[in-house]
Order: structure tokens, then C-alpha cells, then sequence
């Protein structure tokens, strides 16, 4: 071995460890209350790009935390800040910043501006993570953004009014977001989405909003799947959006008059499949939608199961459970545009002679009782009486106000596993 | 008190012997079965064995009443002859023989709900179901009782009047407020028909299915009284409350006939 | 002791007794004859407590009837017919009734024995022959040993064999001084058992008085005969 080629070899361990040092030296800041460094925004105005910003736990009083380059921001031990009812409290101008491990509480109320625990405007590549944010207006608002994760965050508020209350993960305008494993409570809109491209939206828990759980407008593309939506106000609405995948979700406990499991307008080309719809006063709602497949799901112990707009079109209901639901189909018109096939009903009453799993005569999930109700609400309270089983077996047999088109003609004899 | 437990205790041993009573259980115990079987899960089975319940129990239990009577007439006679006071051979012949039937179905039923394993998936929604069905059998037991009481020495009538009042009751009772929504559409009908609905027992019941089965479906239902009848625990107290007086009343109004007839 | 003062009974319309009056002294053995739908049988449920009264009192060893029952303590009673649960064994029944008295049974097996109803015992009531039932009936009357006693047609379905013995057990419960009152359509069955002779006829008491009285004062020889002669000629016979 030459001399030169230890000096190269040298010279290659120096930068070596010059690099694994320098952070530590040049790049990295400490906040703690009791340190030379006792407010995050000071040490956020002091750090380079590229630079670390470790904050020790304690209770930080700040808001409106401009941050303009590069940087990590990591909480130790789960420093609370408080905005102190003031605005903004961490406000993203620079791409690829991370914020973690914060506990974010008191943003600004206001009619006109969407204060937020942490705003991210006009950036690519942020990452917010494992932060806590309580008590607050907006929760996380992302504005113009390409990329980017929010993943492993708690937000919730306490405000039970729609209009005073901001949604919990806002995106607006965003390309490929990654929303994962967030919970969002008591906000007025769980997880909202406008003009987003290409979301990927998947294992949130998202409960009890005042509105939505999740709700998709004018967003196409992407997907939401294994996310779990109860108790929000009115279920999940997903509207005006075009090649949106819904799959393993589960809607669960959306009650109420306008409560839905999830809300359709609008939607074309889509795909709803494998998710449980379990006690919503109405499992799926469809208006003006067309070409969508709802296939393989499981749809029980809901009020309404389906009910679908004569607006709505060329969708097709294949392979799902439909289990005990009080009512199966509600439509508002005799004439049908949609497809229901192959589906496994629990109200089925028909037989399989031929044993192979399908009845022999169709299904038609649209009761005279459905009809009922829809002109005389109060017989609601007739639901599961004898009479009226005996008068849907009858217009079953002999459809004389029920759709006459509307059927399954291969209805499942056993659920679909 | 003593006497009252001996008679219970003699009765049912008797009738746990009959073919009537075991039979019973068993259509109960095969039926749970093969809805476990074919139906699926546990509030699909627990639905279609409330249906049955809400038809068939009140007929057997009325017949069952009824027939105790009738064919008990010289057995009953003789034990008015000891001395015993009349409201204690009441309650003692009319639990002795309502807790076998009661027994039969709530363990004919609840048997295959727990070697299928949906009891323990479904406790709250089993004991309801089973707890109103009981509660049926009860109340239907002794209306049977007042009827054979009340026909005595005519058994055409009473059989009669029986099958009439469960037909009325089970079906056609439904059928009159479905007609009366229609004829007074116009109205705000809610408060009418929830009051007219816990007139009947087996409605009664019913309701109480609904309020845990349907209850999202009814909080669909935009009537305000609607919601805060059954949106709170409002609607089940309520419900449960009336029941509880369908059983006092034909319990009361069998025992005030046991004492005051000439036999 | 027995009393009833001018009991009346009605069916709704359809007055059964019309104001009867008796006074059956203890240890006195008295049967109860009359026409069907003369109102005997409504006489027994009175006394028994099966029935209540429309008006009149009834007094039972000193108590009156007023829906109260610890007076039917001193009372057995054998119906006419005997029907009993079908799924009971004899000695489930026996015990059943003894649940219900809290009184010594004090000839329970001395019955059992006398009737010859040890092989049934086990048996279910429904597989018991009609006679055997019967039996039972008497057994249960009798094996508390009351006071007063009453039989309902009692040997209607017993063979001779167990007909002598039944009338030979009433015989031997005569001796001891109870008080005995027996309906019967056999006359000569009541003339070897009764020494008071009750008729009623139409909701009224016709005759009451002994059973040699009557047939002097009919100038008959047979119970039989005598009572006939009554209803043809329902004059009042001096008691």
C-alpha cells in the first residue's frame, strides 16, 4: 500500500466524522425554559437550514412561529405550546420542514381567517408527526403543497357548533398527500379535502365531528382505505370527485336525520369496496352518481342500507352483505338505472332448488313498507310488525308501488365471507 | 308463603314431565339452531327468533292458560276445598305453570346462542330478546288464564275468543294504525302513535326490539318527538314501564276473578 | 257443626237456592238427595267455600263462610269426579296435599292400606284406573282425620269390592263421631250410611229430618220409594 493511498484513506475518515459531528456542532439547537435558549421562535429565526431544533418538555407561551427554511423541529418530551388564543401558532413557508412530537393547544377563533395549530402553505415535503394538538380551531391546515406526511397525530377540540368549530387535517389544493394512522375528534370536519390530487388516506381513526368525518370535494384520484369513521355528525361525504378508491373502511354509529355512513353526489368512476357499514341511519346515499362499483362490502344493522337518486346511474351494487338493516333500498322514483347483483340479503325469503347458492326468484329490495314510510314517515313505528311483513311479502310477489325494475336477480343464499 | 312456593314446586315438577312444555322448548332450541345454522351472526338470528317470538308466544301462552283450566278444572276444585286462601292457590298455579313454559323458551332458545357462541358476542341484545319474550309469556299466560276463567263452562267461546284476540292483537291491530296514518295524514302523528303502539303488548315489545336493532333507522326519522322519544333512554324507560304494567294488569284482573268465582 | 241461614244463591238470572235453612249437628251422618238441578251441589260448594253466597250466612263450627278458609282445616272433601294432573305420581299428589294442610296426616297408610293403593303409589295419575282414582279422592278426604266430612257421589266408580270398603270406612269414621254429609243417587247405598235424610227440591230444602221419620210419615219401607213419593206430591213433611 502506497502513502498517498493512505492519506486518501485518511482524509476520507476526517470528513467522515466531520460530518457525523457537525450537527451537533453547528446544526443543532436546544429550547428548554430553563437553558440560554427559552423561546422556539428565537431558535427558529437562529438555525440555519438544515439544522435540528430539539425543544425540552415545558410550556412554551408562543404563537404565529414563522418557519422559512428547512428545519427539524422536535419536541422532547412532549413540550406543550400555547398560542395563548393568538392567531397561527407554527406557520410552514419552506419545503421539507418536520415538526414533531409537540403538543399544539390555543390557536385564534375567528369568522374571517382559518387560525390553525400548524399552517403549511405553498411547500413540498413537509412531515408532521406524532404531535397532539388540543383545543384548537383549524387543527393542521395544508395549503398548495406537493407531497408531504401527516402521519401519527392526535387533534381534537370541544366545540360543538358547526360553524364555530375548524376541521381537524384541512388539505387544500394539495398533490399526493400521505394522511396515516391520525386520530381527529370533535372538529367540525374530521379530515377535509379540496382540490387534492392523489391522496392516500388510510388507517385514521376519525370520530364524533360535528360534520363529516371525511370529506372529499373536488378531489380526484387517490384513495382512502382502513380508516375508521363513527359517530361523526353526518358519516363521510364525498362529493364532486372523480377515480376515488374506497376500501376497508368501516362507517360505524352515524345517526341522524341527515346522517350518512357515506354521502355520494357527483361521483363518477369509483370504487367502493370491502368496507363495513354497521348502524348508520343510512349506510351508503347516492345522488347524481354514475359508474361506481360497490362491490363486496358488508352493510349492517343500518336504517337505510342503500339509498339511492333516480339521478344516479350505470353504479353497480355486486357481492355485498346486506344483514338485517331495518330497510334495504330507498329510491324515489319507479324506474331504475343501476345494477344490483349477486348480493347476499338478509330479508330474503326465496329458495334455491337447484343448490347452487343463488335463489331462484329475484330479489327486490325496495318494500312496500319503504314506500310507506316515505309517504307517512310516522309508520316508521310499524317497522318489524307482522302486518307489514305480510304486506311486503305480498307486493314481493305481486310489485304494484315498488320499482318494477329494481332487483337482484341473483341474490345470495348465504353471506359472502 | 311456604304454600305458595310448595304448590309452585309441585306444578312444575308435573309439568316438566309433559310432553307439552319439553316439546316447546325443543321447537325453540331447533329453531335458534337453524337460524344459527343458515342465518349467519347474532342479530340476524336474534331478529328472526324476536319475530317468531312476537308471533307464536302470545298465541301458546294464551292457549297454554287457557288449557290449564279447562283440563285442571276438577284438580283446581279440589284444592279450593283445602284450607288454603284463594290468592295463594292463584299465584301458586299461575306461576307454577307460566315459569315451565317461560323456562322452556328462554332455555330452548338461549342453549344454541351460547354453544354458537353469540351469547357471549351479544349479551345486552340476547337477555333483551329473551327477557321480553318471557315477559310475553307472562303476560300471555295469564291472559289465557282470565279468558279460561271467564269461560268457564264454555270452551268454544273461550277458545274462540283467544285465537280472535291474537289475531287481533299480533296482526290486524298494526293494520288499524297503519289505516288510522293514512286517515289522518295531515296531522302531526307521532305522539298518537307511539301512544296507540304501547296500547298492545306485542307492539310494545316490538318497539323495544326496535329501539335496539333499528335505532339508527329511527333517528332518521326527522319528528322531533320521534327523536327525543326514542333518541334518549326516555323511549326504553317508557316502554318498559308499560310493559311492566300489561303484566300487572291481566296478572291483577286473573287473580280478581280467582277470588271472586263461584266455582 | 253446621249451620245456614236462609242462603240464597242466584246464577244471574237463574235463582239456584231460594233461602235455605239448616242445622246439621255435629256427628251427625246426612245425606243430600234431590232431582238434578235442585240445587245440591250449589249447597256443597256453598259449604265449601266454592261458591258464595248471594245472601244468607253459613257457619261451620262457629265460624262464618266469608271467603276466609282455615275452617276448611276440619273439612275433607271427595268429589264426584276424580281428575288430577296427569304427570303426578299418587304419592307426589298425596304429598302435594299435605304441603297444603300442614295437618298430620294421621291415616294416610291406614287409607293406602285399607284401599289396597300401595302397588300404585309410583304410578303416574293418568295410568290409574277410574276406581283407583277415586280412592285417591277418599284417601285424601279422610287422611287428616276432620271433622266433617264430605262425600260427593262417592262410590259412583268403584267396584263392589271397594265400595264395601269405603262404606265400611264411613261406617268406622260414623262411629268416631265425625260428621258426615254424602249426595248420592243410590239410595240404598245411603240408607245403610245416613241416618238424616236432607231433600231438596227447587232451590228449597223439602225435607230434613231422620230417615225413619220419612218413611213413617210417607208410610214407606224404601228411602227409594219415599223420596219418589215426595216429589210427586211435594207437600211440606214436618221436620
Amino acid at each position: 500500500m502506497s502513502i498517498p493511498s493512505q492519506m486518501k484513506n485518511l482524509k476520507y475518515i476526517v470528513t467522515v466524522c466531520l460530518l457525523m459531528v457537525a450537527p451537533q456542532l453547528y446544526g443543532q439547537i436546544s429550547v428548554s425554559l430553563d437553558g440560554p435558549i427559552k423561546s422556539i421562535s428565537e431558535a427558529v429565526k437562529m438555525a440555519e437550514p438544515g439544522s435540528r431544533i430539539e425543544v425540552q418538555s415545558g410550556v412554551y407561551e408562543e404563537s404565529g412561529i414563522l418557519i422559512e427554511k428547512s428545519i427539524e423541529l422536535v419536541g422532547i418530551g412532549m413540550p406543550v405550546v400555547n398560542g395563548m388564543g393568538n392567531g397561527f401558532i407554527f406557520i410552514v413557508r419552506a419545503d421539507s420542514v418536520t415538526i414533531s412530537g409537540f403538543e399544539i393547544t390555543n390557536t385564534g377563533q375567528s369568522y374571517v381567517r382559518d387560525y390553525a395549530a400548524i399552517i403549511i402553505e405553498k411547500v413540498a415535503d413537509f412531515v408532521i408527526e406524532n404531535n397532539v394538538v388540543d383545543d384548537v380551531f383549524f387543527g393542521i391546515y395544508v395549503a398548495d403543497t406537493k407531497r408531504g406526511v401527516i402521519r401519527n397525530n392526535r387533534v381534537e377540540s370541544y366545540d360543538l357548533r358547526e360553524a364555530s368549530s375548524g376541521n381537524g387535517i384541512h388539505l387544500w389544493n394539495a398533490n399526493n398527500p400521505q394522511v396515516y394512522g391520525n386520530t381527529v375528534i370533535g372538529m367540525r370536519d374530521g379530515i377535509y379535502l379540496e382540490f387534492v390530487e392523489d391522496a392516500d388516506i388510510r388507517d385514521n381513526f376519525s370520530s364524533q365531528n360535528n360534520r363529516y368525518g371525511l370529506h372529499y370535494m373536488f378531489s380526484n384520484g387517490g384513495s382512502y382505505y382502513r380508516n375508521t369513521f363513527t359517530k361523526n355528525g353526518a358519516g363521510v361525504a364525498v362529493m364532486y370527485s372523480n377515480y376515488v378508491d374506497m376500501s376497508d373502511n368501516n362507517f360505524e354509529d352515524n345517526w341522524g336525520g341527515a346522517a350518512y355512513g357515506l354521502l355520494l353526489k357527483d361521483i363518477k368512476h369509483s370504487k367502493i369496496s370491502g368496507n363495513r357499514f354497521y348502524r348508520n341511519t343510512v349506510a351508503i346515499y347516492s345522488e347524481a352518481t354514475s359508474d361506481v362499483e360497490i362491490s363486496g362490502n358488508h352493510v349492517e344493522l343500518n336504517g337505510w342500507a342503500v339509498n339511492i337518486k333516480s339521478n344516479s346511474i350505470g353504479n353497480r351494487f355486486i357481492g355485498n352483505n346486506f344483514i338485517e338493516n331495518s330497510l334495504d333500498v330507498r329510491t324515489d322514483s319507479p324506474r331504475n338505472n343501476n345494477t344490483f347483483e349477486g348480493n347476499y340479503w338478509s330479508a330474503y325469503e326465496g329458495y334455491d332448488l337447484d343448490r347452487d347458492g343463488v335463489g331462484d326468484v329475484p330479489y327486490r329490495p325496495v318494500s312496500l313498507f319503504s314506500v310507506i314510510i316515505e309517504k307517512q314517515p310516522a309508520a316508521l313505528i310499524l317497522l318489524r310488525s307482522m302486518f307489514i311483513r305480510l304486506l311486503d311479502t305480498a307486493e314481493r310477489i305481486m310489485p304494484v308501488l315498488t320499482p318494477k325494475t329494481l332487483y337482484d336477480e341473483k341474490p345470495r343464499m348465504e353471506r359472502i365471507p | 308463603m311456604n304454600k305458595l312456593t310448595h304448590i309452585i314446586r309441585s306444578e312444575l315438577k308435573s309439568l316438566m314431565r309433559g310432553k307439552w312444555v319439553m316439546g316447546y322448548g325443543l321447537i325453540f332450541l331447533a329453531l335458534t339452531d337453524v337460524l344459527l345454522r343458515f342465518g349467519g351472526g347474532g342479530p340476524e338470528t336474534l331478529l328472526s327468533l324476536s319475530n317468531v317470538m312476537l308471533l307464536f308466544i302470545p298465541l301458546v301462552g294464551m292457549i297454554y292458560g287457557i288449557l290449564y283450566i279447562y283440563q285442571s278444572r276438577e284438580f283446581v276444585e279440589l284444592l279450593l276445598t283445602q284450607p288454603i286462601a284463594r290468592n295463594t292457590l292463584y299465584w301458586g298455579l299461575y306461576l307454577g305453570i307460566s315459569i315451565p313454559l317461560m323456562s322452556a323458551f328462554v332455555i330452548g332458545s338461549l342453549l344454541p346462542l351460547i354453544w354458537h357462541g353469540i351469547f357471549v358476542l351479544d349479551v345486552g341484545s340476547t337477555v333483551l330478546v329473551l327477557g321480553l319474550g318471557a315477559v310475553l309469556t307472562l303476560i300471555f299466560v295469564s291472559l289465557g288464564f282470565v279468558l279460561g276463567l271467564a269461560f268457564y263452562d264454555d270452551r268454544i267461546k273461550g277458545f274462540g275468543f283467544t285465537i280472535v284476540i291474537w289475531l287481533f292483537m299480533a296482526i290486524l291491530y298494526d293494520g288499524l294504525i297503519l289505516f288510522l296514518v293514512f286517515l289522518l295524514g295531515d296531522y302531526p302523528l307521532d305522539k298518537f302513535v307511539i301512544i296507540v303502539s304501547m296500547l298492545n303488548p306485542i307492539d310494545l315489545a316490538r318497539i323495544m326490539v326496535m329501539l335496539e336493532f333499528d335505532i339508527s333507522a329511527l333517528m332518521g326519522y326527522t319528528g322531533a318527538v320521534f327523536n327525543r322519544f326514542f333518541g334518549s333512554s326516555y323511549g326504553v324507560i317508557t316502554a318498559a314501564a308499560m310493559l311492566v304494567v300489561w303484566l300487572v294488569i291481566p296478572m291483577w284482573s286473573g287473580l280478581n276473578v280467582f277470588s271472586k268465582k263461584d266455582f | 257443626m253446621i249451620e245456614i241461614k236462609n242462603l240464597k244463591k242466584s246464577f244471574g238470572k237463574l235463582e239456584v237456592l231460594k233461602g235455605i235453612n239448616l242445622d246439621i249437628p255435629s256427628g251427625q251422618a246426612t245425606g243430600i238427595v234431590g232431582p238434578n238441578g235442585a240445587g245440591k251441589t250449589t249447597l256443597i260448594k256453598s259449604l265449601l267455600g266454592l261458591t258464595k253466597p248471594s245472601s244468607g250466612e253459613i257457619y261451620v263450627n262457629g265460624t262464618k263462610l266469608n271467603g276466609n278458609f282455615d275452617y276448611r282445616r276440619d273439612i275433607g272433601y271427595m268429589p264426584q269426579v276424580a281428575r288430577y294432573p296427569e304427570n303426578m305420581k299418587v304419592n307426589e299428589l298425596l304429598t302435594f296435599i299435605r304441603g297444603l294442610r300442614d295437618q298430620d296426616a294421621v291415616f294416610e297408610q291406614d287409607l293406602i292400606d285399607q284401599f289396597n293403593l300401595g302397588p300404585e303409589l309410583d304410578k303416574m295419575l293418568r295410568n290409574l284406573s277410574g276406581g283407583n282414582r277415586q280412592k285417591v279422592g277418599a284417601t285424601l278426604a279422610m287422611m287428616f282425620d276432620p271433622q266433617i266430612l264430605f262425600f260427593d257421589e262417592p262410590t259412583a266408580g268403584l267396584d263392589p269390592r271397594a265400595s264395601h270398603r269405603f262404606k265400611q270406612r264411613v261406617q268406622t269414621e260414623k262411629s268416631n263421631g265425625k260428621t258426615i254429609i254424602i249426595t248420592s243417587h243410590i239410595m240404598s247405598e245411603l240408607e245403610q250410611l245416613v241416618d238424616h235424610v236432607i231433600f231438596v227440591l227447587d232451590g228449597n230444602v223439602r225435607y230434613y229430618g231422620t230417615m225413619d221419620n220419612l218413611l213413617i210419615e210417607s208410610d214407606e219401607t224404601r228411602l227409594e220409594s219415599a223420596i219418589a213419593k215426595l216429589m210427586e206430591h211435594p207437600v211440606e213433611v214436618a221436620i
